[in-house]
Order: C-alpha cells, then structure tokens, then sequence
C-alpha cells in the first residue's frame, strides 16, 4: 500500500484541535450544557396525540396554562409523538400526572402518555455527581492502565487524546444545545474506552518499531506505524460506525442522542489517535532510548 | 498458535453449543422450568414502573426520643437519683440532675454495660453521645445509633411496602433497599401507577379519638380537620383505639344506607378497649382519624363489643377498597416520599424492543458485508466469530437471567461493531507476515502471538469503562455496561478458540496455496 505521510500536517491538525478545545471550553463555560431530567430534575412525559390535533403550539400553550415552570415542547420522532418537559416535579402527589393528561386532553383531544419520568432535586444531584465521578474515574483508571503498561510519554499522548475527545463531544453537544442525560454519560465512558483502545493499537506498534528500528527518527516511526496500522484502524472505525448509525437510523428516538455522542466520539477517537496522540511522541523526542531504559530497569 | 488438542476442540465445542442453547430457549417455549431460562426484559422494554421513596425519619426519631424520655424517667427513679426539666429540643433530649449526682449519671450514660445507654462493641459506640454542663445534660443520637434507627425504621416500612404492593397485585414487583433511607419499587408491568402511588403515600395511621365538647380535658384536645376539608373538629387527644389492634378490614355494602363502608374486626385487647370506651361513651362523636384527619365521627349509640365496626364517609368502592387495604397492611412508620419515578407504557416498551432489534440486525448485516467485502474466505470466519459471538453474548445473559434494557440492546450492537477488531488485528497481522514469510503457517502463526497483547490491550480499556459503568450506573445504564462488558469477553473467546479453530484447520490444509488472505 502506499505510505500516506500523515506526520506532515501534524502540526496544522494540532492548531485545528487546539482551536477546536477552545471553542469548545468557551462554549461549555459561557453555553453550558443542556441538562435533561436526569440532571436537571424535573418532569419529563412522552406523548402521542390523535393525528388531527397534533400541533406544538397548541400543546405548549395548554401546557403553560398548567403552571409547571419553565415547559419546552420537542416533536419526538413521528408527526403525533411529542417530549414535554417541564421543571415542576411533584411525584409525591399520586395524582398530579392524572390532572395534566386531564387537562391536555380537553384541550388538545385524546392522548397517550407513552412515558413519565419524574426526577426530584435531591436525586438528579446525585445523579450528576455520580456521572461525573464516573467520567472522572475511567479517566483515571485509563491513566492508571497505561501507566503501568506504557512509558510516561505515551501516558500522556493518550490521556491528551482522550480529554480531546471528551471535550470536544461535550463541546458539540454544548453548540447544538442537545440533551445531556444518563445515556450520554455512558456513551462518553464508552468514547473513553474506545479512543483508549484506538491509540493502544497505534502505540504498541510504535513501540515495537522502536525496538526494531534503532535510526529512524520519531517524526518517521510514528507515520510508518500509523500507516501499518491503518488498514485497521479504518475497518475498525467502519464497523463500528456502521452500528452506532444502524442504532442512530433504527433504534428509536430514546437512543438517538447516545448514538450520536458515540459515532462523535468515534470519529474523534480514530482522527486523535493519529494526530493528538502521535504527535506528543515526537514533540517528547522519544527515542528507542526510551524504552530501552526503561525495560532495564 | 496453530495447534488444537482434540480435547480443546471438543469442549469449545460443547460449551458454545449448551450456551448457545440458552440463546435459543429465549425464542422457544419449553415447560421444564429447569432447562427453560429467559432474559428478563427491563422496565424500559417490558413497561412498568419504577419509585424511589425515601423516608422521612425525623418523626420517627422524635418519637424514639420521646419513648426515650420515659425510659430515662424510670430508669433514674429506680436509682434514686432525682431529675427534672426534660425538654426535647433540636433532636436532643436535655435534662437537669441534682448537684450529687452527676459523676454517677455519667458513669451510667458512659458505661460499657450501660442499660440506659447501649453500647455497641463491634461499632465501639453508645446509642447516645452526651455532653454535660454544670447540672445539665444533652443526649443525641450518636452516628451509629441514628443508623441502626434508620435501619429498623427502613425493614419496618419495606414490609409493609411490600404488604401494599403484593395486595394490589401487579406482577412480580420487586421492592429493595437502597441506602438506609430509600426503598426502590419496580413494579413490571403497570401502566399507571397513580393508585400505587396514593397507597404508598398514606402513612395510614389509625386511630379513634371522640370529640371533645370542652377543650378543657386531661389529655389535652387538638384541632383536626375532616378529609373533605368542610369543616373542623375538636378532638381528644386521649386515643381510645390505633390501627395496630386492627385484624381486618374490608369493603362492604350498608344494607339500610345503601352506602359503601369499609368494615373492620379487632383482636382480643382492641376489642375490650373497644367496648369499655364505646359504653362509657354513648351519646358522644366518635372521630376516626387517618393521618390527622377526621374520615368521619359518627355518634355512639350503643356500646359496641363484639369488636366489628364499620366506618363510613362518602367512599366510592374504589376508595373504601383503597382504605381497606391500607388498613390491612398497617401503618408505616414514617412518611414516604416519592423522590424518583420512571414509566413506561407497554406500547413503548414494545416499539422500543422492535426499533433495537431492528438496528441489531440491519448493524450486524452491514458489519457482515463490509467484513466479507473485506477479507472474502476470512472475512467468513470473522463472521462466523461473530455469529458464535451474539450466541454466546445472549446465552450467557440469559444464564445470568441478566436484565435487558434498551441501552443493553445498544451494547449488543455495539459489541458486534467492535467485536471484529480483534479478528481484523489478527489478520492485518498476519498479512504484513505473509510479505517476508514464505512458510504459511509460520506466519499464521506469529500474525496470532504478535498481535495477543495489542488485542488484549484494546479490549482491556473498553472493559474498564463497562466495569466503572456497572458500579456508577443504575437501572437502564448498567444494563449497557453489562451487555458490553460480557460482550468484551465473548468476543475474546470467539475469536481465539472458535475463529482461530477454523483459521488454523484451513491453513494447515491449504499451507501451499498462494495469497492465503
């Protein structure tokens, strides 16, 4: 095959990247994050109405008569089916949820509650503490792994690569204003495992060039290993685009964010293994002394 | 690499196939309990209900303390030591004890053996701290005391929880403790948990207490007001009878009013206290009392002592059944506060189950062609891994009787996109091999040991995350990071006993052929 010299644009991909993390943590700090439910606590119903009298307006109006705070009113998939959220959340009174399905369907006609999810402040706090701690703590335990199986250098290439994944998923996530709830945390996780997977890939074949190469500059090994690898890495990332975009296309509303998230952090796990990880290597000039050392000791 | 005992050949084979078997009993109906194992669907995709209650324990402690209080009184009468002023302020009880004494109420709060005081060895901690100034003493619960309270006031109101929901009779609930103050309930199946949820809500404290026609009276009166909030009442505070002498109670038909009441038996000592109170009290309004307000007061007009009695108030019959039941199943011991709760109706549930596994098998058929596009002849035994690799993923699941969720689905397709990495490592490998060894099966064989740690690696971070997921995680998440952790595994054994099975097979017979892959 023939070689691509992907060690030619590192540096205008790190500047591309670098811009890319600003915008996002700009984003992320001035925008924030679209919390859901799950975070936000509140109510959350999934309706589906007649097909005659499906219309937003008129839902959010009769949905802001009721008094629940502030209420926004999302088409969810088909024509007849809506999300409704809104920031009351009263589970306790056992007929709350009665009243409202009342009181929509005098004024919209007939409706089906498909979905209720009722999250009080107490527990979305908690929620997303421990969304955070989890985020926080496979961060960790990557770091930890790779610690122990890598070089420092090649540590911190990961780790960078993967805080470059991780805030620039959030960060589009922050332009677009889309949802962030408990499957999105769990995509990010995923996201973590699989651009750490990805650079792995990469870097054990560096590694192995090392040894074997004792002349070749870094600059050159990492693009004579990237390209070694590459025909798998892009089946790689194919296949498993293929799915997350058959459960983005079929899988139903309720997984369309977290399919999203995952084929992003797909897309930027596969380019950051390449041009985040890669160019640490050679910007912490490692050599075969490197590893040689090491492996004395 | 390349080289399989027929033991080793044998037994991949048999366990594939007895996992495989439970895969496949999902989609049979075979009445051996035994043999016969489903996934259980989660509320996500079955329907149902999940509540997080939490209980609110502070009138539980004041009570405690009040109790407490008494105890003390007693206990400190018995010594012969003399105290006074016992106020409960603050969650703490405080007291005054005379000049003497002091050191030796300290001895008694402090001691190891303490009766007043119960030391609890393996927790090296009292049921009380206690501090003391001058004359005065301050008790509160210490951290271990205040949750062996939560404790027992947690087992008491999960029983009767349980006693609610087992009445209304939803299917298979499962009702759990979390933490020491909450209680999941998920109730599969339930579209609407509006009635659950208003039985759950009651604390259903009983009691009959007359109203009082002055408000000068022993045992002091309070204001209650009726259920239907028409008007108020002075009461007794005097409690002639509680639901805790209740035996049964259930919904019946007064025949002369023609009106639903819900009718109820005493024990023996209910039924004593009963009739001595209802004698001394004919011609007074008796106030049964639900949660601090009045249901009805009718008169009494004759002493009643068979211990059977009926209580009216404008109820429907689902109303009477409701107070019945709860009557039944007793009081809980403190309030219950629903903090969280999901639905889902059993249509989502079901449009949920047909879009996952529609993506499921649109994703594997793309994974399959593009992989038998990729490698032709090799690219059939990726595919056949992978086909072995759901087989085994789903089998295991249901050998667990591991919940399935919507994201779990998720997972499953997941794995298949990223199940055939391994095999893609392993022949890419195998291939750069090939370009400087002549001997084929040389180089099939150190394609498989030079890319072992590299796939082990991979597979090893994508492990970590499942596992932090499945403790993080609740309810539809860990569902997800069951199926992809499992999923990690089966894809491990799949391609390095199955798919290398046939790979070495075809390459031992077909060493001399040119460009193997």
């Amino acid at each position: 095959m023939k070689t691509i010299y992907f060690n030619k644009f590192y540096k205008s991909f790190n500047i591309l990247s670098g811009i890319l993390i600003i915008a996002s943590l700009v984003f992320l700090v001035f925008k924030g994050l679209n919390f859901g439910v799950d975070f936000k606590g509140g109510t959350l119903i999934e309706l589906r109405t007649d097909k005659s009298s499906a219309n937003i307006t008129k839902i959010r109006d009769s949905f802001n008569q009721m008094n629940l705070g502030d209420v926004s009113v999302k088409n969810f998939g088909n024509e007849t089916d809506f999300v409704v959220k809104f920031e009351k959340q009263n589970s306790n009174d056992p007929q709350f949820i009665e009243e409202i399905k009342t009181k929509l369907s005098s004024s919209i006609g007939s409706v089906d509650f498909r979905r209720v999810e009722n999250v009080g402040p107490k527990v979305s706090a908690e929620l997303l503490r421990s969304g955070v701690i989890a985020v926080a703590l496979s961060l960790a335990a990557m770091l930890l792994y790779i610690w122990i199986r890598f070089e420092w250098q090649f540590s911190l290439g990961a780790i960078l690569a993967l805080f470059h994944d991780v805030i620039i998923t959030l960060g589009v996530f922050s332009v677009f204003s889309l949802e962030i709830n408990l499957s999105i945390v769990a995509a990010v996780l995923t996201i973590v495992g699989y651009s750490m997977n990805d650079t792995v890939v990469i870097f054990d074949r560096v590694r192995e060039n090392l040894r074997k190469y004792s002349d070749v500059k870094i600059f050159e090994l990492t693009n004579i290993s990237i390209n070694e690898t590459l025909s798998r890495t892009i089946i790689t990332s194919v296949t498993t685009l293929l799915a997350l975009l058959s459960i983005f296309i079929f899988g139903g509303e309720i997984l369309k964010g977290f399919s999203l998230a995952m084929i992003l952090g797909v897309i930027f796990g596969t380019y950051s293994s390449i041009y985040i990880a890669n160019p640490v290597l050679v910007s912490l000039k490692v050599s075969q002394r490197t590893i040689v050392k090491e492996e004395k000791e | 690499m390349l080289y399989f005992s027929k033991l080793r050949v044998f037994s991949v084979l048999i366990f594939t196939l007895i996992i495989s078997y439970f895969t496949i009993s999902n989609f049979t109906k075979i009445d051996d309990d035994y043999f016969s194992k489903n996934i259980k669907l989660g509320l996500d995709l079955q329907g149902g209900s999940y509540l997080l209650l939490e209980i609110d324990n502070e009138p539980v402690i004041t009570q405690r303390l009040q109790s407490k209080v008494l105890e003390f009184k007693k206990f400190f009468k018995d010594k012969d030591i003399k105290v006074r002023n016992f106020v409960i302020e603050d969650k703490s009880i405080i007291f005054d004890v005379e000049n003497s004494k002091i050191e030796d109420v300290k001895s008694l709060l402090d001691d190891d053996k303490s009766e007043i005081n119960p030391y609890f060895q393996q927790y090296k901690s009292h049921q009380f701290n206690f501090e003391n100034m001058n004359t005065s003493f301050k008790l509160e619960f210490s951290d271990y005391g205040l949750v062996l309270l939560k404790n027992s006031s947690l087992d008491q109101a999960i029983e009767i929880v349980r006693r609610r929901v087992d009445e209304v009779g939803t299917n298979e609930p499962n009702i759990l403790k979390r933490g020491n103050d909450r209680i999941l309930v998920e109730l599969p199946g339930l579209d609407d948990p509006g009635r659950i949820k208003s039985l759950l809500g009651k604390t259903a404290n009983l009691t009959f207490q007359f109203i009082s026609s002055s408000s000068e009276e022993s045992f002091g009166t309070e204001k209650l007001s009726f259920e239907d909030g028409s008007s108020e009442a002075i009461v007794s505070k005097r409690i002639v009878l509680s639901g805790d002498n209740l035996m049964d109670a259930k919904p019946t038909m007064n025949n002369q009013t023609n009106e639903t009441v819900v009718s109820f038996s005493l024990d023996r000592v209910g039924a004593k206290k009963f009739g001595k109170a209802t004698s001394n009290g004919v011609g007074k309004r008796l106030a049964i009392v639900l949660d601090g307000k009045i249901i009805s007061a009718p008169e009494v007009r004759e002493p009643i002592i068979g211990g059977n009695g009926q209580i009216s108030g404008n109820f429907t019959f689902q109303s009477a059944t409701d107070l019945a039941l709860l009557l039944r199943s007793g009081a809980l011991p403190a309030p219950l506060n629903i903090i969280e709760e999901r639905t889902v109706g059993p249509d989502l549930g079901k449009d949920s189950i047909n879009a996952g596994i529609m993506s499921l098998i649109i994703g594997f058929v793309l994974v399959v062609a593009f992989m038998f596009y990729k490698y032709r002849f090799f690219g059939l035994i990726a595919n056949l891994a992978l086909i072995s690799n759901l087989f085994l993923l789903v089998g295991i699941l249901t050998l667990f009787e591991a919940t399935l969720t919507l994201p779990g689905i998720a997972g499953i397709i997941l794995t298949v996109g990223m199940a055939v990495d391994a095999n893609v490592l392993i022949f890419e490998r195998i291939k750069e091999e090939l370009k400087n060894e002549n001997n084929s099966i040389v180089a099939f064989d150190s394609g498989y040991t030079k890319s072992r740690t590299t796939i082990l690696d991979a597979n090893i971070t994508t492990l970590i995350a499942a596992v932090i997921l499945f403790f993080m995680g609740s309810g539809p998440i860990k569902g997800f990071s069951v199926t992809l952790g499992v999923g990690i595994l089966t894809t491990l054994f799949s391609v390095y006993f199955i798919a290398r099975l046939i790979t070495a097979y075809y390459v031992i017979k077909n060493k001399h052929k040119e460009k193997l892959i």
